[in-house]
Parts: structure tokens; sequence; C-alpha cells
């Protein structure tokens, strides 16, 4: 028994390494690192300001808690145990859209949707990212054919990653994480193009009676979303 | 009507014809065969006669689905009823509406479950029902321009949604009240608590919740316009997988293969019975564990153990769910008349692995039970708190876990066998507590119960002569079942009763595929269950109904 306490003692003036020995010497040294052995006596690292920003931003991005559909059970998924998406600077899920920095899209949009989805989007804080998970959100997938079915995120709202899949594998959604980690750690966000999204307008659509109906009822404060299924991919 | 022909009904159900005949016997225009049931046809202002006649003096109290469809010259709304002590007992109430005026008396009054049945008739179809309490769209935004599953809409033509998320409805109501003090939330439809893109319009008065009206839609991605576009063969099964995607496939699969295989006359062999049987249980299991889950994390409120527990097992299932079908979450495994390919190979580690999964699987339970029921905390939150009595749940049509944690003792792998069921030990558990902590405790043993099922399919299947392993019967490379076959057959989902309403038309594909959801029904009684109660009881209540929006929504 004495032995095997033995084991688990550490006596300190037995220990001696070369870190405790730097600790011991002079502050001016005291984290022995590579990095420290890279800069020299300097206490100063120069980088821009940007790349800085950009690298703390792609390293620690809070995900906007957003189920949607069928793709969202294998974001959970990429969340919890197995996958971990933690790991990679990115697992804590925010379920508030003004705390977070990314928003994963899981899923169907559909017309009714949509405009909520924008909604969601437009109260996240600059600089957002948008990761667009599986084929829905690229094309509408495979329900594209269907008379209630947005042909993809973008029509709404820039997406910076799409993710293929139906759904994409949680490792697949891992590795677009990382590819929008590598784009902001670049610099390279994608530039805002959206598409509809007009107010109290209804743009080019024809003026029949129906619209002529639906615009006088239409209250300025509303957001109008108009989907012309026939201009859609 | 033209519907005149179809197969000979069985002698047991011609009895009970001529009774329910007598019955209706001044209400009958015509008779009509469905492949399930006995159909008669009534006249439209005469539906909540008949089907009083029908609840109060012959026991048919399961409105199981609406079906609404428009033919070139009418519309018909199906009414599909079943017993709760008898789901084998079907008969369909058909009614026909004119085409220019196409007015149909409402099942409400009678059927409480009608309401959101009936709304989704007029919101997709266009038949207006009389009497109804609250006639407008569900599914699709209240600017919508026609009936979408109609046969003259027109795809093409541009759409407009506005947003009105801080209209408030009540509003109206309340100007006249001078010191009312309610307060209108919305509650989704992006919203931790909600399963999905549920939207919840609740009227508080202060803590307590004094109305809450589920608004859903927001996941509507027309399936059955979908199916109704692919041929039977092949193009309908990958959809299945995304009605309930909580790992759910095979069991909506097997919703779609039980109608079409029994329409087209098509016999599966015994071997792919099993194989089904057992994957179709793995699906269970990983369903309940989610909803465990979400659950838990509901009550709790945050992403900890539970959760990770939850889907650590989750995990385990959808890996043999992979080596079997090729896929972790769409499987797409089944086929008409079988599975696509036999089990994985070697067979051996198959076993081994589904073996390992099944016996660990007890001392898992274990730990929730530890985590999660016997938890003071948790009982405080479940017991006695959103309260659903058998007699409201049955009005509503729930089924599934929900109505066996109210008591009812209803599980259609049972009381209407299919697969391999019948021939395997096992037993339905039954709560009759009506609360939260009855709906969690009917979920948990559940996984017991199917744990059971699929050692016992295991053990067949590893003593299954190798000459034997037929996995597909003989199905015509194209399907083109008779013209005028109706049919509506279900099965036991993870959320309770899920069915196929199928119209053939003589083409290879349907002129109708309707789908029973059982979340919609289910949903629809969680203004009975939290009205009065506190915010948190309600979300109790909602994560312990466990829907899935894809379901809802379709």
């Amino acid at each position: 028994m004495s032995s095997e306490r033995e084991l688990f003692r550490t006596d300190d003036s037995q220990v001696l390494t070369e870190t405790r020995d730097a600790r011991m010497s002079g502050q001016g040294d005291r984290f022995n690192s590579k990095l420290r052995e890279a800069f020299g006596s300097s206490p100063f690292i120069l980088t821009k300001f940007d790349k800085f920003m950009n690298w703390v931003r792609g390293s620690s991005m809070f995900m906007l808690q957003f189920g949607i559909a069928c793709c969202s059970i294998e974001m959970m998924h990429t969340y919890a145990v197995k996958h971990d998406l933690d790991r990679f600077h990115a697992g804590v899920p925010r379920a508030s859209p003004r705390q977070a920095d990314v928003m994963i899209v899981p899923g169907t949009i559909v017309s009714k949707f949509a405009p909520r989805m924008k909604r969601v989007y437009d109260q996240m804080p600059e600089p957002k990212f948008v990761v667009g998970m599986g084929s829905c959100t690229i094309s509408g997938g495979p329900f594209q054919e269907g008379y209630n079915v947005i042909k993809g995120a973008e029509e709404v709202i820039p997406v910076d990653i799409h993710v293929p899949g139906c759904p994409p594998r949680p490792e697949a959604l891992v590795y677009g994480v990382a590819k929008l980690q590598e784009r902001i750690a670049n610099g390279e966000a994608s530039p805002v193009t959206v598409k509809p999204y007009e107010l109290e307008q209804f743009g080019d659509l024809e003026r029949d009676e129906i619209v002529d109906e639906l615009a006088s009822e239409i209250d300025e404060e509303d957001l109008v979303m108009r989907y012309n299924w026939a201009d859609s991919p | 009507m033209s519907l005149q022909e179809g197969d000979e009904a069985t002698p047991e159900i011609e009895s009970g014809e001529t009774e329910l005949e007598a019955l209706l016997d001044d209400l009958i225009v015509d008779t009509d065969d469905h492949m399930n049931a006995p159909a008669f046809v009534i006249r439209p202002d005469t539906v909540q006669e008949t089907l009083g006649r029908l609840k109060n003096e012959a026991g048919y109290d399961h409105l199981s689905l609406v079906t609404a469809e428009e033919y070139p010259d009418r519309y018909e709304s199906i009414y599909h009823l079943k017993k709760f002590d008898d789901p084998t007992d079907e008969v369909s109430v058909v009614v026909p509406t004119d085409s220019e005026n196409p007015v149909s008396e409402s099942a409400e009054p009678v059927f409480r479950t009608a309401d959101w049945h009936e709304r989704e008739a007029y919101d997709l179809v266009g038949i207006e029902y009389d009497d109804h309490p609250d006639l407008r769209r569900i599914l699709l935004p209240e600017t919508w321009q026609g009936h979408p599953m109609g046969l003259d809409y027109d795809q093409d033509r541009p759409q407009m949604v506005p947003l009105r998320e801080h209209a408030n409805p009540l509003q109206d109501d309340h100007r006249s009240d001078t010191d009312s003090d309610t307060m209108f939330v919305n509650i989704g439809p992006h919203h931790p608590a909600t399963h999905g893109v549920l939207h919840l319009e609740t009227t508080l008065d202060g803590e307590q919740v004094v109305d809450v009206e589920p608004d859903i839609g927001y996941l509507h991605r027309n399936e059955e316009q979908m199916a109704q576009n692919g041929t039977y063969r092949h193009q309908i099964m990958p959809y299945p997988d995304r009605w309930d995607y909580i790992s759910a496939g095979l069991l909506n699969e097997w919703a779609y293969a039980r109608a079409a295989e029994d329409l087209a006359d098509i016999e599966v062999p015994e071997y792919a019975q099993i194989i089904r049987t057992m994957g179709a249980e793995l699906c269970r299991i990983a369903a309940h564990m989610l909803a465990v889950g979400t659950f838990a994390l509901d009550i709790y409120g945050d992403f900890t153990a539970i959760f990770m527990y939850a889907i650590r097992d989750r995990e385990k299932a959808q890996n043999i769910l992979e080596d079997l079908t090729g896929q972790r979450l769409m499987f797409n495994y089944f086929r008409l008349g079988g599975v696509v390919w036999d089990l994985p190979e070697p067979r051996e580690e198959f076993f081994e692995k589904v073996r390992t999964f099944v016996d660990e699987l007890p001392d898992a339970l274990e730990e929730y039970h530890d985590l999660i029921t016997s938890n003071e905390i948790l009982q405080m939150r479940t017991v006695g708190t959103g309260v659903l009595p058998e007699e409201v749940a049955k009005n509503y049509g729930a089924t599934g876990p929900v109505a066996r944690g109210s008591g009812i003792d209803y599980d259609l792998r049972r009381d209407d066998p299919y697969g391999y069921y019948d021939e395997l030990d096992w037993e339905v558990p039954v709560e009759d507590g009506c609360d939260n902590f009855s709906r969690l405790l009917v979920r948990m043993r559940e996984v017991e119960e199917s744990a059971k099922i699929i050692e016992q399919c295991v053990d067949l299947l590893e003593d299954w002569p190798e000459d034997e392993r037929n996995i597909q019967a003989n199905v015509p490379r194209t399907l083109r079942p008779e013209d005028d076959k109706e049919i509506y057959r279900t099965v036991e989902g993870a959320k309770g009763e899920l069915g196929v309403y199928i119209r053939a038309d003589g083409t290879e594909k349907p002129a109708r595929f309707k789908i029973r959801s059982p979340c919609f029904s289910n949903l629809q009684t969680l203004p009975e269950m939290s009205n009065g109660e506190y915010i948190p009881d309600m979300i109790a209540a909602l994560g312990s109904l466990d829907i899935v929006l894809g379901e809802v929504d379709r």
C-alpha cells in the first residue's frame, strides 16, 4: 500500500524541469514557449488588426440554435457527443439570434417560413455568416417541384457555405464549418447579394386586381415577400 | 357515384354492412367499396347526422382521417372511421359536393379532430364546410391565392407572403374590455422549445395560459403533391423518410409500403417481413430516444447529460441502421414487396452488433430512470400536468404514446397486425395517468418492448435457412393498379397511427395520395392540455406530445 501511495506523491524538491527553472529565474521569459523563442526577447507580436480580428472571429463562433427540418436532426448530432462541433471552436448554440454569429440553415424553406427566417437573419449582429445545410437550401432539394417550397436559401438570405447532402452527414457539416472558419480567417466573407425581399413594392409583378387588392391591404410596416416560382431556378 | 367496382368484401364486413345499412338507411344515397372498408355515399347536409349515428350507435369512435379530393365533376370529402377497440372494423363516409359550389356540412360538432382536418381540406383542395367554427387556411399563408391540390391550380403564378409577427389577433376582442390584463405572446416559429418551426399564439394572464393556438404550416413542403408526381414502384419510397424525420424512416416507409402492397396485391416474403420488423423497431428506439432527450431538455432547459446520453444511444441505433440500409437518416430501404438488400455481410458480425446494443439497453434505460423519471424535480414538473383525459384524447383522434399515456389500449401492431408482429412475444405498455409523466413512461417502456422484438427477430434471422432468404417478391417493373381502386391503410409509427390513403386511376402514379399524420391530430390536443396551466407546463405538454413538424405539416 505504502509503495502505491509513493507513486502519487509529489515531492517539490525533486521536481526540476526547464519550465520550472525558467519560472524561478526571472519574469521576463516566464512562458518559455516556442513562440517566445521565435520572437526573441520582444514582448510584442505584430500583426494587422484586421487579420487578428478575423482569426478571432473564425476561432470563436456562436451558432444560432435554429432547427427547421430533417437536417436539424443531423445538426443536433453534430453538436452532441460523437461529433462534438465544440472541438472546432464552433459549438455553442445560442437560442437568441442577437447573440449568434453563424446561422446554420438546416432544412427546407417554405413560403410561410421564409419571411421569418429573413427576420431572424436581420436580428443577428454583424458580422454574420450563414452555412446552408442540405440540398433544400441549395435548390429546394427533393421538394423543388413543389408549390410551396423556396428554391434555395439564397433566394432569401446570402449564404457563405453550402453543404450538400440529404441530409449531409455530421462529418460533412463539420467540414463545412471548418471551411467557413478558413474563409473568415482569410477575410473572405461572402458579399451580400439578396435576391427578392421587397418592402411594400411588388417589383416587376404585373398589376392585376389581385395584386392591387393585396397591395392595398398591406401595412407599410409589413415586410412582404414575393415568390415568383416561374423565375426561380 | 362512379366508384362501384372493388374487390369482394369479407363476410364479417358483409354482416356489419347490413347492420350499418339498417342504421343509416334513410341517409345512404349510394354505396361504394373501398379496399379497406365499406363506404357509404351521403348527401352533404347530413354529415353530422350520419357520423353522429355511427359514433354513438355503432361505436365508430375514431375519426382517423378526412381526405378531400377533386374529381373533374365533383369534390369529395371522405371520413375514414374506425373503432378504438377494434381498428380493423372500419367504415368510410363519402360526401360528394358539386364542383360549382363545394359546400359540405362540418363534422366538427361530432368529432373535434375534424376541425383541423377540414381546415386542411379547405386550404389545399378548396371544399368549404358549413358550421365549422373557424374555417381558414391552416398550412399555407393566409394571403395564398388558389387551392394547390385542386385540379386547375397554376403552380407558376407568383404568390405574396406578408410578415405580421407583431399583429395581435386578440387585440380587437380586448379593446372593449377596459381593464383586461392579458398579454399576447408569440412562441416560435423560431424557438428552442417548439421542436422545429411551430408557432404558438399564446394569450397569457400573468404566468398562466389563457389560450394557446398552434399555428402550423412553416414546414409544409407538399409531400402529398410529391407523392402524386411519383411512380408507385420507385419514386415515392424516398419521401416517407422525410415525413417523420426523427429516424423513424422505416416506420414511415412501411406505411406507404403497406398501402401500396395491398393496393397492388403484393405478398411480402416472410424473411423480408422479419427484416422490416427489426429495422422498424430500431427506428422506434432511435425516435423515442430523441423524444426522451428533448423532453428532458424542455424540462431542465439545458444541453446537458440527458440529451447527450440520448444522442449517444441514438448513435448506436443509427450505426446499426447504417450497416443495414447504408444511410444514417433517410434510409430508403423498403421496396414494394420486400426490402432492397439482405443483411450486411458478415452476418455474424451484424447480429453480434445488434445483440450488444439490445443487451446494453437495459443498463442505459436504468441510467435514464435514475436521471429522469426518479428525479423529483422532473416529477414535480410532469406528474399531474398536461392532463389529457381518455375521452378527450379519443375525440381528438390522438394515437400512439399520447393515447397510450391516457389509458387507451390501442396499438396497431397488435390490433391490426402487419409485418411479423403477431408472431412475436411482446406487450403494449399503457399508463392511465393521462399526464406528461405517463407519456414519458410509455415511451421508455416501449423502448424495452422494441428491444424484445428486435432480439426475437435476430434469433429468427440467425436460424433462417440460407436458401430461403427471399428479400423481395416478384413485382412488375411498372405498377398500374386498377382504375378507381381506393385504399386507406395505417401502421403504428413512432408517434402514432400513420396512414396512407391512395386512389389509383389506372396510371403508374396515384391520383390522390393523402397522408394521415399522427402528430397533426396529437398537436390539436395542446390547448386542451395547457389552457389554464402555467407556461412551463404548456412547454412540458408540448414536449410530451413529441411532435415532429415535418409530419404535422407534411
